[in-house]
């Protein structure tokens, strides 16, 4: 596997300080590599988002990071530790070297701008010494990188259909070329025939460009189509990350075999389906032990009370879950690096 | 399966070609033109709900699926064409009529969080719906509904305000406020598509447990196409108001018809295509068209890859093909012989 990218270790997020406070992310453990698809599934109030924002400090008040680390990992090999960015660097980090494409581009685009003046913006604000038709240029090729014409670059947003405004969105995030690209749901508002496309393109850019993606979302037929490896979280936790193929044809955690069974299939057999019974847990009050428990056909004893850490299943190294149907014994229990 | 549920007794709910057009706001230049613009919403739909069946309406957004659900409840008058209930026409006003009407035929909406009142309890949206529909609110009564729609319980429910209920929960409220009223339809407008993944399956599972309990018709609106072959029995695929394909749900969803509905399948995640990704390029392009000036002829035309010369001036009609199913496409215009070996043909491939 090639180098990480991003490397996130023990990240710790609250909504709230004291004892009021909610755990929204605990101890997250994540590593993105170069130029692969990351997915990150999971339901609502799983954490996903707030992951994407913790990371790139967009975390709004009473958001709070109380402890971990992210590291970026330029080319020349140097680690860049995000949390503690003064906010000029972090503004020369951002969208230079990380770009979000935020869930609903329908509210994420300025009504009173057009394309052309939001995407030569940032063009602007981090190459000062690009002349007007040189921004202009660039917008055009960005605008075509997408599939969509140049002659739609004095439009507004609402003179676009939502498929050409989650692209815009996306040319917007490739602008200034950076490594890492966070999509937070971008296609969840579309429909299925848009989605594909977008995606599609997506991948060739990604091909072409060569950055990696964080891609979030809560369809999970999608992720195991379009990334390469995929993590699940439940209830702020990852309690599972593997490669697509292995979460799809052998989900070690009960969870992710639960909402893998929650997607009827389009092919083969008519099953019946269950779902998974319960619902999700609020974070308020979230169960002691595995926070899954409550809602799982397999529950051991120590699911109740003790945490179950992200660990390598016996015999099989590309993978971790944290279940404690499949912690390993503790001769071949190694850290995780 | 056709042969059993022809009867026409079975037919709860009847829409006969019907049309819904929305005038657009005239600004400019309209102000001035002899002709009001409108948005055709909805044109020449017919369908029919049949006791004890599910019938899912599959299509995009802004497809006209949900303006379906308000032409059927009567929330919108109809610009042309018939609402039948159990074989006579109908066309509540408002007041004792629409009562009535409603009565039989019940609304569930997409939004749980939206369709309750936040500051009512669960015991009072259920006392509401039971009066007035002119039934008996006694607790025996609301243990029963909310027993229905498996929140037992029904004590621990009773006095919780929505806030207090996760959404499969309050979902299940909904519902059982459509049974307060004993209805032989329900309508469910995407009902699951605001739910958690995890639980949209036990609402679904609910719903087809009630249809078969109660005898319900239920239409079953929905832009997720393997839903409505996991929940459905038959399915309608609507674009661009108008329904392009009809049949029942496995057929239509494992042997597509229509240009639409086999890119419409195309489209669907499927984690099972990962290999087969490449083989498919370009599957299809661009995007729905405006309602206020519908192309001509068939309105999937101008993203076809099939698209004749005759597509392009003139309306299909239904063409009937194999097994109950049917198509609006010039494609199967030649008569339902060759279409049946065709059918047949990928029938055997798919086994």
């Amino acid at each position: 596997m090639s180098e990480p990218v991003l490397t996130i270790s023990g990240l710790n997020v609250d909504y709230g300080t004291g004892d009021a406070a909610v755990h929204a992310l605990r101890d997250i453990d994540l590593t993105l590599h170069r130029g692969e698809v990351l997915g990150l599934a999971g339901e609502s109030g799983s954490g996903k988002s707030t992951l994407a924002y913790a990371v790139t400090r967009l975390l709004s008040p009473p958001g709070v990071i109380t402890g971990g680390e992210v590291h970026y990992h330029q080319r020349d090999g140097e680690a860049l530790d995000l949390l503690t960015l003064t906010a000029p660097e972090l503004r020369a980090f951002r969208w230079q070297e990380l770009s979000i494409v935020f869930q609903g581009a329908m509210n994420s685009l300025n009504p009173v701008h057009t394309v052309h003046s939001q995407l030569t913006d940032v063009l602007k604000a981090h190459r000062p010494e690009m002349k007007r038709a040189e921004r202009t240029a660039r917008a055009v090729e960005l605008l075509s990188l997408v599939g969509i014409s140049a002659d739609r670059l004095s439009a507004y947003p609402h003179q676009l259909s939502g498929g050409m405004r989650q692209r815009v969105m996306i040319a917007m995030a490739l602008a200034l070329e950076p490594e890492i690209v966070i999509m937070d749901e971008p296609t969840t508002a579309l429909d299925v025939v848009m989605q594909r496309q977008i995606l599609r393109q997506l991948v060739k850019l990604r091909e072409e460009l060569g950055f990696s993606v964080v891609f979030i979302t809560h369809d999970i037929s999608l992720l195991i189509e379009f990334s390469d490896r995929i993590a699940i979280m439940y209830g702020g936790r990852i309690v599972e990350e593997a490669g697509a193929s292995d979460i799809y044809r052998d989900p070690c955690h009960p969870y992710s075999d639960g909402l893998l069974h929650s997607f009827p299939a389009l092919h083969g057999p008519r099953r019946e389906l269950t779902g998974i019974p319960g619902s999700p847990p609020h974070l308020s009050a979230m169960p002691d032990g595995c926070a899954f428990h409550p809602r799982c056909g397999k529950a051991l004893d120590p699911c109740a009370t003790q945490v179950p850490v992200l660990a390598r299943p016996d015999g099989d190294g590309s993978r971790t879950v944290a279940c404690w149907l499949h912690q390993p014994t503790p001769a071949t229990a190694a850290p995780r690096s | 399966m056709t042969t059993t549920t022809d009867q026409t007794d079975d037919i709860v709910l009847e829409a006969r070609g019907v049309t819904k057009h929305f005038p657009v706001r005239r600004t400019g230049r309209d102000l001035v033109a002899r002709h009001r613009r409108t948005v055709h919403a909805v044109d020449d739909v017919s369908l029919q709900l049949r006791r004890s069946t599910v019938t899912a309406l599959v299509g995009e957004s802004g497809s006209g699926k949900s303006t379906v659900a308000r032409l059927l409840s009567q929330l919108y008058p109809l610009t042309d064409g018939e609402i039948q209930l159990e074989g006579k026409a109908v066309k509540a006003g408002r007041g004792r009529s629409f009562r009535s009407y409603v009565r039989q035929v019940q609304l569930i909406f997409q939004d749980p969080f939206a369709s309750l009142n936040p500051v009512h309890t669960v015991r009072y949206h259920l006392t509401r719906s039971l009066r007035i529909h002119g039934r008996e609110a006694t607790g025996a009564e609301l243990a029963a509904l909310l027993e229905r729609v498996q929140l037992t319980p029904a004590a621990q429910y009773l006095d919780k305000f929505p806030h207090e209920l996760s959404g499969g929960q309050r979902q299940r409220v909904a519902i059982a406020r459509a049974l307060g009223a004993d209805p032989k339809v329900l309508l469910a407008d995407e009902p699951v598509s605001m739910l958690d993944v995890s639980i949209r399956l036990g609402v679904l599972n609910l719903l087809r447990d009630l249809k078969e309990r109660l005898h319900l018709a239920i239409l079953y609106i929905t832009h997720d196409i393997a839903s409505a072959r996991y929940f459905a029995d038959t399915t309608l695929v609507m674009y661009a108001g108008r329904i392009v394909e009809g049949g029942d749900s496995e057929t239509v969803t494992q042997r597509p018809a229509h240009p639409y509905t086999q890119l419409l399948i195309a489209s669907a995640p499927d984690p099972d295509r990962v290999v087969a990704e490449e083989e498919q390029e370009e599957t299809g392009s661009g995007e729905p068209p405006s309602l206020i000036a519908p192309p001509a002829g068939c309105r999937f035309h101008p993203r076809c890859p099939k698209a004749m010369e005759r597509c392009r001036t003139e309306l299909p009609p239904r063409f009937d093909l194999a097994d109950g199913q049917w198509a609006a496409c010039w494609l199967y215009a030649d008569g339902a012989d060759t279409t049946d070996t065709v059918g047949d043909h990928e029938k055997e491939a798919a086994k």
